[in-house]
């Protein structure tokens, strides 16, 4: 049986790489990949924490988590399809409208 | 009623001042904006003279009646509300400025004709009529600071009313600066007087001090203070020594208002404060001898200088500053009642004098020169005859007005027990009669010296007919101060109609001396024989043989000069005041004070500001991702410290 501290490893692996990758990636396809790498990595801890637990509750978040996810990456997508038709490039260098 | 009303003698001339300053641009006609500006003033006039028949009806212990209209400010004892005082002396003063005032704006119609400002004129004029009610009226000391304050502010604004003209070595607006920091001077002796009484009597109601003033003894030093700082403002405001400087400049303003501020207002003011206050100053001995010594050096100084002025205007503004030296010579030897007779008198005839100088110096087209006039008799009669009735009323010549109230502030002054103050009086007078009528021989008699092709003409009625009311009331205007000697101990309807307001005075007035009727009379008839002998000899040097004075002036040469140039005061003024502090705020004020400190530490302030946002600025670069690495290493540092402890 592996325990618990192995799937919370990964877990904060992968979390570690999604956050590096949101930081560093110039993409912003990539950028959001990343995200969604970071929300599967907190759906791992949710999964791991319930069944050692016994507590469903955990696995009913991953649904939640799941469903914000899809709703986002919609919208995300939806967003930088915008840019780009604007700005010809998701390249997130040369995207610096976030100041006034 | 009407002196209940007596608010609206106050508040009409601002009304006129507001429709002229605002619609008065747009009116085109100079007549309808002629008779907003002099109705105003008439409509004052007329609620003032009928609360004054109205008070003359009541018994003469509920003679004083005080109409608060609201409470202005309430400060811990402070109480001060926006009221007016209606008495005897308050009705006269009102009735002499908005009666001689309304004259004077009504000659204005005429005298402005043609001016681009003429509209502006009327305003400044309306608003300093509304100012100096609020002065005379005050039933307080903090309102009559605003009147104050007020006519300071006016004439300022109708000194320089020409701002762009050329004024002897300056223009008229240095002229109208000069009137307005002098009298600053003064009003800061005021003030500090004002808050000394407050600090005394713990109230700035006129009716409430002076009863404390009458009643709760004060040591002596506190009096003197407080009436010598009143005082202070009273020479800035009625031109006295050392503060009568501004006076002759305020000349540069148009001539009417050179009548206005000369004879009727502003001038007075002073004259009128320190009677209002006469309580206080009685009791403070020192303050009263400084006073007439003041009053009688500064007529005495002021008359020599006119007996060599050549500009028209300046030996009338000399004279006013002499005259006014005679009312506080009054003043100070505490015959109130005949400094406020001779204001009365005097408004008549100098506004007669100024106004009938306007008139010629709008016949002469600008030229104030006499040695350019003379034989104006046969072309402008009018102004002729109203300028001699007020010359001879001047210079004491009886039974016209300046003759009663001069002879009575001399006979005063002889009374009080000083012959010095006496003699010196009266050569005073002696000079008086001489200069105005050395101005009036030069003026309208002899020879012309001045070109045919200047086709001069008598002024039009607008401007003669207040001449003629004025000359009326020169000549007529004395007989009811008739002293004494003439109508019986109670036939002088002037000072009884004051008696309550200078009673508590007067009654601690212990040192008269007991003189005869004779001797008053033989005074009379000396002064009226010396006023007569001046004008014969003025006539004399000035009409028939110039030799004599030629001859004078060659002889003393520096005396001349030092007259003409007005004993160089303002040179003076110039050298140990105004120069000293013009070269300390361009090097140190300036240039230290305000360039190097205040300026450098806005600035500096702002300039820190300035690079600081400088450098926050580049943390907002706009790029997500940038933020996002700032929350990381938020969150990782929150994380440090909270695994720490």
């Amino acid at each position: 049986m592996i325990g618990i501290e192995f799937y919370l490893i990964v877990s904060a692996l992968m979390f570690c790489i999604g956050v590096v990758g949101v930081i560093t990636r110039r993409n912003a396809i990539i950028v959001f990949m990343s995200i969604e790498l970071m929300l599967n990595s907190v759906n791992l801890t949710f999964v791991t924490f319930s069944s050692f637990l016994g507590d469903s509750a955990g696995q009913i978040f991953v649904f939640f988590v799941m469903t914000v996810a899809a709703a986002e990456a919609a919208v995300g997508l939806a967003i930088i399809i915008a840019i780009f038709r604007n700005k010809l490039t998701v390249n997130l260098d040369e995207i610096n409208i976030l100041k006034w | 009623m009407f002196t209940n009303l007596i608010y609206l003698a106050v508040f009409f001339p601002l009304i006129g001042f507001i429709l002229n300053s605002f619609l008065g641009r747009k009116i085109k006609s100079e007549k309808v904006v002629g008779i907003i500006g002099s109705g105003a003033v008439g409509l004052a006039f007329l609620i003032s003279a009928f609360s004054f028949f109205e008070v003359l009806a009541l018994p003469v212990d509920e003679r004083t009646i005080i109409v608060t209209l609201f409470q202005w400010m309430k400060v811990a004892n402070l109480d001060i509300s926006f009221g007016y005082q209606v008495d005897p002396l308050s009705l006269v003063m009102s009735l002499i400025v908005t009666g001689v005032g309304l004259l004077i704006h009504v000659y204005s119609i005429g005298y402005m004709h043609g001016d681009k400002g003429f509209a502006r004129f009327f305003a400044y004029l309306n608003l300093f009529i509304f100012m100096m009610m609020n002065l005379i009226l005050a039933d307080n000391f903090v309102l009559l600071f605003l009147g104050w304050e007020g006519v300071g502010l006016c004439s300022y604004l109708l000194i320089g009313f020409w701002y762009d003209r050329k004024f002897e070595k300056s223009t008229t607006a240095d002229a109208a600066k000069k009137a307005f920091i002098v009298n600053r001077i003064g009003d800061f002796g005021f003030l500090l007087g004002m808050f000394l009484i407050y600090m005394t009597y713990g109230s700035l109601k006129f009716s409430e001090v002076f009863l404390f003033a009458d009643k709760i003894p004060v040591p002596e030093i506190t009096l003197t203070l407080i009436t010598l700082f009143l005082f202070i403002g009273a020479t800035g405001k009625s031109a006295q020594i050392p503060l009568f400087v501004w006076l002759p400049d305020a000349m540069a303003g148009p001539t009417p208002v050179s009548a206005l501020i000369h004879a009727a207002t502003m001038v007075t003011a002073g004259v009128y404060m320190v009677s209002r206050c006469s309580i206080l100053f009685i009791q403070a001995e020192t303050t009263m001898m400084i006073i007439a010594v003041i009053g009688l050096a500064t007529a005495f100084i002021a008359a020599t200088i006119g007996l060599v002025q050549n500009d028209i205007k300046k030996v009338l503004a000399y004279s006013t500053v002499s005259q006014l030296g005679f009312m506080f010579l009054a003043l100070g030897v505490g015959a109130f009642t005949a400094g406020i007779f001779h204001l009365m008198t005097h408004a008549f005839f100098k506004a007669l004098l100024f106004l009938g100088a306007g008139s010629v110096i709008h016949a002469m087209h600008d030229e104030q020169d006499i040695r350019k006039m003379g034989g104006l008799k046969s072309i402008m009669p009018k102004t002729y005859w109203t300028f001699l009735a007020a010359a001879l009323a001047i210079s004491g010549i009886p039974p016209l007005s300046g003759f009663f109230s001069k002879d009575e502030i001399l006979w005063k002054s002889f009374a009080d027990g000083s012959s010095i103050l006496y003699v010196i009086a009266i050569t005073t007078a002696m000079m008086t009669a001489f200069y105005i009528f050395r101005l009036f021989f030069l003026t309208f008699e002899g020879k012309r010296r001045w070109s045919e092709q200047l086709h001069l003409h008598e002024s039009p009625s607008v401007m003669t007919v207040p001449l003629i009311i004025l000359g009326v009331l020169s000549v007529i205007g004395g007989l009811i101060g008739m002293p004494a000697l003439f109508v019986g101990e109670n036939g002088n309807l002037f000072a009884s109609w004051l008696a309550p307001v200078f009673q508590p005075a007067l009654s601690k007035i212990t040192h008269y001396g007991e003189h005869s009727h004779t001797t008053e009379f033989l005074l009379m008839i000396l002064s009226a024989g010396i006023a007569v002998v001046s004008i014969y000899l003025a006539r004399k040097f000035y009409l028939q043989n110039i030799r004599p004075i030629t001859s004078l002036v060659n002889n003393f040469t520096k005396l001349y000069k030092l007259l003409l140039n007005k004993y160089w005061i303002d040179e003076v003024y110039d050298l140990l005041v105004v120069n000293p502090i013009k070269t300390a705020s361009e090097k140190f004020l300036w240039k230290v004070n305000d360039v190097k400190i205040i300026d450098g530490f806005l600035n500096g302030t702002a300039a820190f500001f300035d690079s600081g946002s400088k450098f926050i600025r580049k943390i907002q670069n706009g790029v997500a991702q940038f933020y996002a690495l700032v929350m990381v290493f938020g969150i990782a540092i929150i994380l440090f410290i909270l695994f720490i402890f």
